[in-house]
């Protein structure tokens, strides 16, 4: 931001004269604004994408009225109901937390976007701790939970916080030693560096270049569905058991921001894979073309959908069967992925390495394959279901 | 009645699961002040299937003790049965367990025809069968389908719906009706069978094999869905008898009880079925993963009595039999049970000689596996009070009545 600030005092002529630090300042609100809308849309998006995926996995089609084409701003025409919507303060409630516990989830999912970085310039801070602070700003959500759980004044509000508390405390492990495996490999914590390290199509992403970050990849993708309340872990929102979990007593635009925080939430968690694992904004072809912004917001919308289709598969753990899986699996695991990833990096040799990430390319490879093999029998054998149903 | 506290366990009792740390008797620890919470789960909780309130006491998360209050949906059946004549009766049987009216209907109907001792017309043998084989798979695809929303899987309600709402066309077809049909009279059935019906129920049928392939694909053997129901509110055998559970919940723990085996009605005794009961296949025989799997094998047990019913179907008038006043000998009375979809459904009717019954009793399959949910839930998690009340598939408009 500094570095962009100088460029345009220097290059830009009606701003030569205005001190370099009002620039940096006017540079922040303007890229918080952008972070901000950037944010509401996605949410708006993800939103429809999760109700049209689920819908098309159960044999629906989801929402088709609202803006003609299959139903493009039902979740506009939702937000401007819950703008309108009367705001409910609950009469036992603590007021004064129950008004904060929204915003301070939203800000937590919000902030984690300062240290995205959408292209080689597009990011609103280069911090050199990027993966660190977003470790740490990542879990700021939970104490709006708790927040949002204690001050509701309702049981079923604070068992789902209590259960959240307990979750995110030990689910961030897993998370930050699964990411911890790849920064030996690059000796830097910045987002940036990362990315640049992983310069030259998909044989250099991190993913493919060492077999135990390749398993730490999955790890993370796991524990940060439990980072940000997906199915299976779901549970501090566990609709059949908790009525909504934290956010029971919220109704309109409060609701609407635990939501939307959520939704931020996810693709965060997504992005954030995307960089350290997926090669960040490059093309798998080395490269940006067409556009860094593409390409990351494109790995993000993949591992977005991935996290749905779990979603709408699987059944929920239980609460006690969600701290084993986190302690006694996950936090191993990644402890042995952190420690073999650095011993994999500066002992195997050569030919083994190039070996190892060909293995692991093909193995990627024919997981996706079956994947999409079965989505596509699926897909076909729904079409002539309904075919002959008409 | 024996004495029913017998088989209770304690409220502190540990109760030990494989892989599960047993629970921790906080009772026993004097330096901490622990006091119980106290949960109202409904009448409007997401889970409770029907307007049931449970005010659950937890220790933490661990259900130390489960009350069920019942009779929010209660309507006085049994006292309006009294002022309507018998075949008026019929419509308010559908709506005892809505989820299987045509099996209510049998059985009410059953009842006053052995009060009135009247010979039936085979085809209506038949059809009644067909229609109440039907209805069990409607009614167990919906069982199947809000236990997968319990434990947090959407998408096989939805898959269960699909094959519900082909049940409901056919029936649709024949009576007009899809959920209350007053279809099974006394003496007869409402409507023939309409053209069409037989070769429409043949091809699903055939589809339906393969669906309850996908549900067990989809849901039955999914790893975490084994997790959350094997050795959860196991229901043992002495249990159940001290109990008086009967259907699916009885078969899941381990006994081969069906009353269209063990005495036929109807015409149950010219068709080949098996009946599935719980062997403890991913735990313990009579938890709740047994339970739910008896449902899923009856669903094909009784697609088999419906195909075997089409090819038997003889020609013939429905309406014959069909009295045109219904006044049963004075001063008789029957007790009919038959198999419903969730256990063994009792009527008691009672005749005056009018054309009014003097008394109709029903006994409820759902009323006593409500009775012994607290007995299942003890110990368990929050969590597992909603698979345990899922497995037990009650449904609240047959209890309160």
């Amino acid at each position: 931001m500094y570095q962009l600030a100088q460029e345009l005092v220097a290059e830009v002529p009606f701003l030569q004269g205005i001190p370099v630090m009002l620039v940096r300042v006017l540079l922040g609100i303007i890229s918080g604004a952008l972070v901000l809308t950037f944010i509401a849309l996605l949410g708006m998006i993800l939103v429809w994408m999760e109700r049209k995926v689920s819908a098309h996995m159960q044999d629906r089609v989801g929402p088709m009225r609202v803006g003609g084409w299959h139903g493009w701003s039902q979740t506009l025409a939702d937000g401007i109901k819950l703008l309108l919507k009367e705001d409910i303060i609950p009469a036992a409630a603590d007021r004064l937390l129950f008004k904060l516990a929204p915003v301070l989830v939203f800000a937590g999912a919000l902030a984690i976007y300062v240290a995205v970085p959408f292209s080689s310039k597009a990011i609103a801070s280069d911090f050199n701790i990027g993966v660190f602070y977003i470790l740490a700003i990542s879990s700021l959500g939970v104490l709006g939970i708790l927040m949002a759980g204690w001050a509701s004044n309702n049981k079923w509000a604070l068992l789902g916080a209590m259960r959240s508390a307990a979750q995110v405390v030990s689910y961030e492990i897993p998370v930050a030693l699964a990411l911890l495996s790849v920064i030996p490999l690059v000796g830097s914590l910045s987002m940036q560096d990362i990315i640049a390290a992983q310069d030259g199509g998909i044989t250099q992403w991190f993913i493919f270049r060492n077999p135990f970050v390749f398993v730490g990849f999955f790890l993370y993708f796991i524990s940060s569905l439990a980072e940000v309340n997906r199915t299976p872990f779901d549970i501090p929102e566990a609709e059949s058991e908790l009525v909504a979990g934290y956010h029971t007593e919220y109704s309109g635009m409060r609701f609407s921001f635990f939501f939307i925080a959520e939704y931020g939430a996810m693709m965060a968690v997504s992005i954030v894979a995307a960089t350290v694992f997926l090669g960040g904004w490059q093309a798998p072809w080395g490269g940006t073309f067409p556009g860094g912004f593409v390409w990351i917001i494109g790995k993000g919308f993949f591992l977005v959908f991935i996290q749905m289709w779990i979603r709408w598969t699987i059944p929920r753990m239980r609460v006690d069967q969600l701290m084993y899986v986190g302690w006694k699996v996950l936090t191993p695991a990644s402890f042995v992925c952190m420690i073999g990833s650095v011993v994999w990096a500066f002992s195997a040799p050569d030919w083994l390495d190039k070996l190892g990430s060909v293995v692991l390319m093909a193995l990627m490879a024919v997981v996706l394959a079956l994947l999409l093999r079965t989505a596509a029998q699926g897909l076909m054998e729904g079409r002539s279901q309904r075919a002959s149903a008409a | 009645m024996a004495d029913v506290t017998q088989g209770v366990p304690e409220a502190n009792v540990t109760i030990s699961r494989p892989g599960i740390p047993p629970v921790v008797d906080l009772e026993d620890d004097d330096s901490l002040q622990s006091d119980m919470m106290t949960i109202n789960m409904g009448p409007q909780h997401p889970s409770t299937h029907g307007v049931l309130r449970l005010e659950i006491k937890t220790d933490g998360e661990i259900v130390e003790q489960a009350i069920p209050h019942i009779g929010y949906l209660h309507r006085c059946f049994e006292k309006h049965a009294e002022n309507l004549s018998y075949q008026q009766v019929i419509p308010f049987t559908d709506r005892m367990d809505y989820l299987a009216a045509m099996n209510n209907n049998l059985g009410y109907v059953l009842a006053v025809e052995n009060l009135l001792e009247i010979e039936l017309p085979e085809r209506v043998e038949y059809i009644r069968v067909i229609m109440a084989e039907l209805n069990r798979i409607a009614s167990h695809l919906v069982s199947f389908g809000t236990y997968g929303m319990d434990l947090g899987a959407f998408t096989p309600f939805l898959f269960a719906f699909r094959e519900r709402e082909e049940i409901f066309d056919l029936f649709e077809m024949t009576c007009g009706a899809r959920m209350l049909y007053n279809y099974i009279w006394v003496g007869g059935v409402s409507h023939d069978l309409p053209a069409g019906f037989v070769e429409k129920t043949r091809s699903f049928l055939e589809k339906f094999e393969s669906k309850i392939e996908e549900y067990n694909d989809l849901l039955t053997y999914n790893k975490i869905f084994v997790e959350r129901t094997a050795n959860v509110g196991v229901l043992s055998l002495e249990n159940a008898y001290s109990y008086n559970l009967t259907g699916p919940n009885l078969r899941g723990s381990g006994v081969p009880w069906d009353i269209r085996r063990a005495e036929p009605y109807s015409i149950y005794d010219r068709f080949e079925f098996d009946v599935p009961f719980g062997k403890g296949e991913m735990g313990t025989v009579g938890d709740c993963w047994d339970r739910y799997m008896v449902r899923i094998l009856e669903m094909g047990e009784s697609a088999k009595i419906v195909s075997q019913a089409l090819d038997q179907l003889p020609e013939g008038d429905v309406l014959k039999a069909v009295p045109r006043n219904v006044r049963p000998p004075k001063d008789v009375e029957c007790y009919f049970r038959s198999e419903n979809p969730r256990g063994e459904l009792g009527v008691y009717v009672i005749s005056d000689g009018s054309n009014v019954p003097y008394r109709v009793r029903v006994k409820s399959p759902c009323f006593t596996a409500m009775s012994v949910f607290d007995v299942l839930c003890r110990g368990h998690y929050v969590a597992d009070a909603v698979a345990i009340i899922g497995s037990l598939d009650i449904v609240l408009g047959e209890i309160d009545r």
